[in-house]
């Protein structure tokens, strides 16, 4: 199979890329879930999002 | 080998450089300029395209360790280091995004936690993990940094034809100077530019190499009638060749499986600044979609460098009549930049240099960063109770620090070194933190006792293999020939060999759930906050 003798080796070659298609399928199928954000969600994104800029701008000294 | 004798070549790779710079810093400016306030930060984030939001997250996922280190791994050992690539896939990407990611972004806004031992720490209201786990971050991952310089210098070193001490250097002045630049920061934009060529490069040295040997199916077949070429000490240890897999037992197969593929590939769900990123992405829909791209990246990088490491074997014995390893002068780390420069052509090597650079430069940034906050953060402000300026000035002078341990280490550090010296930080992360991570996502009986108790476990369990039972480190380290006056402690075969991760790890999850069994729960309040909204 695939010029290689050992079906461990093919077999990891070809189980390699069907992982892979299974990340492809789930990230289609699941695209925009996860999009319809509340409004508390959208009030902890924007204090999430402060903190850390307000940690980092520590850290660099600003 | 190329000589530097030609004006022309110089100038390809300066202007190909300059160009790169010139667009990272353009894209930089424009990432700074966009986001002058927090909700304009947010909203940037989400209308960004989808594919400026994908390929931002590969950049952070490979570093030069991957390509160069394990790329030439995968030139001595074979294609079975493709099992590498599966867990990389699917613990790496589809386990670590949708069954840890979810409930590590939504624990972590609940309590408030910024770093990975501070998750850790607040979920168990322990000050001692925060502690201890920092310390086992600033202690271990000097080692990881260090190889992640090397790689890139090694490439250099071949490229340029210059001195590898030279060479280091060069590469860390340019990698400190991103990481005070605005490394910290993450602009999208540049992570995207840098996941691109990364990309591009990796993809097109796959069909220049299958092609160059023929197509996929006669590249394979080709490196399967080497088996024969396997050298004598090699096969005696249970190499049979680089299409099929190591004698099942041999001294091999256990630094295959246990050492490169589980350490490695389990380790990376309890990465530091891995996990980080979990914590910091905004909604699920992100970590759906980086499912779809971490996927196929993951492929694109480790799966071609594994596959294109192995078949440089098929290449060097055509056109010099050596396998690989010796075609590198027996320096694994070097088959991957050996084989670029004889095989390819002069444009692609200065473009695959980039894409090391890429790689480098955001593993780096986040590496540098993650030593700097155990130190500030984790233990200096949890010991000293001193928060505000002086925590943040030891978390400066920390990344300095981390910057000269690396380079220093850079020096001191032999050949062959880059895979190992990841998978020893991958599997001392995985015996340390993967037992209380896992526990205290998963399973709310988990107590403050059994969070410590594995954490400790994990910890000398591994230490005390690398000292007295792990071959490998053993003998260079010495503590077990100056106690007991041989190289390790049990000489029996499989003993020397095998991985610390395979023994600490399972026995880090069992003392964390026995000890948990047997001591009192953690307050129920307490706990329905840790697991606010998590269904």
């Amino acid at each position: 199979m695939l010029g290689v003798d050992d079906p461990w080796v093919w077999g990891v070659y070809l189980l390699c890329i069907s992982s892979t298609l299974i990340c492809v399928v789930y990230g289609v199928l699941n695209w925009n879930k996860g999009d319809e954000v509340e409004d508390s969600e959208l009030s902890e994104e924007i204090a999430w999002v402060e903190q850390e800029e307000k940690m980092e701008n520590e850290e660099l000294g600003l | 080998m190329r000589s530097w004798g030609c004006d022309m070549n110089l100038l390809l790779l300066n202007v190909i450089i300059l160009i790169y710079l010139l667009i990272t810093i353009y894209l930089g400016y424009r990432g700074w300029k966009g986001t002058k306030s927090s909700e304009d930060y947010m909203v940037a984030g989400r209308r960004a395209h989808p594919y400026i939001m994908a390929m931002s997250y590969g950049a952070t996922f490979i570093s030069t360790s991957a390509i160069v280190g394990f790329g030439g791994t995968a030139g001595l050992f074979g294609m079975g280091l493709l099992y590498l690539t599966l867990l990389n896939i699917f613990m790496g990407v589809f386990i670590a995004f949708i069954v840890y990611g979810k409930r590590t972004r939504k624990m972590g806004y609940n309590l408030g936690a910024m770093t990975f031992p501070e998750l850790l720490s607040k979920r168990f209201n322990s000050r001692f993990i925060q502690y201890f786990s920092g310390l086992v971050i600033f202690l271990g991952m000097p080692l990881y940094t260090s190889v992640v310089l090397i790689g890139a210098a090694r490439f250099m070193e071949t490229t340029l034809s210059i001195d590898f001490d030279i060479a280091i250097l060069i590469y860390t002045v340019i990698i400190a100077a991103y990481v005070i630049w605005g490394g910290l920061r993450g602009v999208m934009l540049t992570d995207a530019l840098q996941g691109t060529i990364m990309f591009l490069g990796m993809l097109a040295l796959l069909i220049m190499t299958y092609s160059h040997l023929g197509g996929i199916v006669a590249a394979h077949q080709a490196l399967t009638d080497m088996a024969s070429l396997v050298p004598a000490k090699l096969a005696a240890q249970g190499h049979t060749g680089w299409t099929s897999m190591p004698t099942a037992g041999s001294a091999w197969w256990w630094t295959l499986v246990s050492t490169i593929v589980m350490g490695v590939g389990i380790g990376v769900l309890a990465m530091p600044q891995l996990v980080i990123r979990f914590m910091t992405v905004k909604s699920g829909k992100e970590l759906n979609r980086a499912v779809l791209v971490g996927g196929v990246f993951i492929l694109a990088m480790t799966g071609v460098a594994f596959v294109v490491g192995a078949l440089s074997n098929v290449y060097f014995y055509q056109h010099m009549g050596k396998i690989a390893m010796d075609a590198a002068g027996g320096n694994s780390d070097s088959i991957i930049p050996v084989f670029i420069n004889s095989a390819m052509p002069e444009f692609f090597v200065y473009i695959f240099m980039l894409t090391l650079l890429a790689a480098a430069m955001s593993t780096s940034a986040s590496q540098f960063h993650a030593q700097g906050t155990a130190m500030g953060r984790d233990i200096y402000e949890t010991l000293t109770q001193n928060k505000g300026r002086s925590s943040i000035l030891v978390t400066r002078v920390s990344i300095a620090l981390a910057v000269i341990i690396a380079v220093v280490l850079g020096y001191l550090l032999p050949g062959n070194i880059i895979a190992r010296g990841t998978a020893i930080f991958f599997g001392l992360c995985a015996a340390a933190f993967l037992p209380m991570f896992t526990c205290g996502l998963f399973w709310k009986r988990t107590t403050p006792a059994g969070a410590k108790a594995g954490l400790v476990t994990g910890t000398l369990v591994t230490i005390i293999f690398y000292l007295f039972i792990h071959k490998a480190e053993s003998s260079v380290l010495g503590i077990s020939k100056l106690l007991l006056g041989r190289d390790v402690l049990i000489t029996q075969m499989p003993w020397p060999v095998v991985d610390p991760v395979v023994v600490a790890l399972p026995l880090a999850f069992l003392v964390t759930v026995a000890v948990s069994l047997f001591t009192k729960e953690m307050d129920k309040k307490y706990i329905d906050k840790c697991f606010e909204g998590i269904r």
